[in-house]
């Protein structure tokens, strides 16, 4: 063990550093969808602080791009904030997946953690949380990344308000194809076996079968199938392997 | 701001942290089963899929899967920089110029 790895300080700061490194290039996925963000919202009616302080409160790009839809279509408050349950509903997926290495934390890390939990933060980090050392510090990545997508979403939220109208048809130029290329880009470093590659395949096609679902639902109802798809199929392979020691 | 603002804002916050913050604060009292165990790590690859097949498939809420659909396009020559090259960062920027010369093309 060298001086430096036993100064926790230091190895903290080297988490935390690892953490916004390994996020950096998610940040270019999400700078499109906060300028488009502002310059949506500026055509909505939302006045540009309710903008700016939903940014900031609410955090989830999906559920503000939607609620900023639902304010212009006139709709009442308790149908914006019941369509934002859904559509966040995910995240619970994501935080017990976290679970079993965060539960050791005390509150005063839970509760940043939880307000800041992403797909890109979680993406980027449940891979630090699986790797195979014995690292006391792997929250200190997650607050790497977590501090680095928060403060990139601010950055381009509050330019996207600030140029606002002044964007035009900012929708029109399909930045929004940042999405599905970064989150591809995320889902490949998850398919290593073949258990995933058919969960992955069947998430795929019941997307397909129920995305005209209301509150996007269907990306829940899709990723129930293929989870159980990956369940029954790596009890398949489990008992192939059992055949053949027994053999 | 108005007070239809603020209930808007101070309900969508409460939920989404919510969701977010309701297993971690019950951590220390819950036991997952087995199977539950097992099914986690499907779920990163099975929300990333779900959510990004019908953004390629159908962008704008529409069926579109032919060579004119720009974001299939990008998704496919991602998906190869990806596999080929494991680097987060090629990979969205491949998918990225291939929808923009495919714009500038088509």
């Amino acid at each position: 063990m060298n001086i430096e790895s036993a100064d926790p300080r230091a190895r903290q700061r080297q988490e935390l550093f690892a953490g916004v490194r390994d996020t950096a290039p998610l940040l270019l996925g999400a700078f499109p969808f906060g300028l488009i963000y502002g310059a949506l919202a500026a055509s909505s009616g939302l006045s540009a602080t309710a903008a700016m302080l939903m940014a900031i409160c609410v955090f989830a790009g999906s559920s503000q791009f939607i609620a900023i839809g639902l304010v212009a279509a006139h709709t009442p408050v308790a149908i914006i904030v019941f369509t934002t349950l859904i559509v966040n509903l995910r995240h619970m997926l994501y935080s017990a997946t976290l679970l079993p290495y965060l539960r050791h934390l005390p509150q005063k890390w839970r509760i940043p953690l939880a307000f800041w939990l992403t797909d890109e933060t979680f993406a980027v980090t449940i891979h630090r949380f699986q790797r195979d050392d014995d690292s006391p510090y792997k929250h200190w990545y997650q607050l790497g990344s977590s501090l680095a997508m928060y403060l990139n979403w601010q950055f381009w939220c509050l330019l996207g308000l600030l140029l606002g109208t002044r964007i035009p048809d900012a929708q029109a130029w399909g930045l929004d194809v940042a999405m599905p290329v970064t989150f591809i880009g995320m889902l490949i470093p998850f398919v290593k076996s073949k258990p995933v590659a058919v969960c992955v395949l069947t998430a795929g096609a019941a997307s397909l079968l129920t995305w005209q679902l209301p509150y996007k639902l269907g990306i829940l109802v899709a990723t129930f199938a293929g989870i159980t798809a990956g369940l029954l199929a790596q009890r398949i392979s489990n008992r192939l392997i059992n055949q053949s020691d027994c053999r | 701001m108005s007070g239809e603002e603020w209930m808007m804002i101070a309900g969508m916050s409460a939920v989404t942290f919510g969701i977010r913050y309701f297993l971690f604060a019950v951590a220390d009292r819950l036991q997952l089963a087995p199977w539950l165990l097992d099914s986690l790590k499907f779920i990163p690859p099975a929300v990333l899929t779900a959510i990004t097949v019908p953004a390629v498939v159908l962008p704008n809420g529409e069926w579109n899967l032919s060579p004119a659909n720009p974001y299939l396009i990008a998704a496919l020559v991602s998906l190869v920089a990806g596999v080929a090259s494991r680097n987060l960062l090629l990979t969205i920027t491949a998918g990225l110029l291939a929808f923009f010369a495919h714009r500038l093309l088509w």
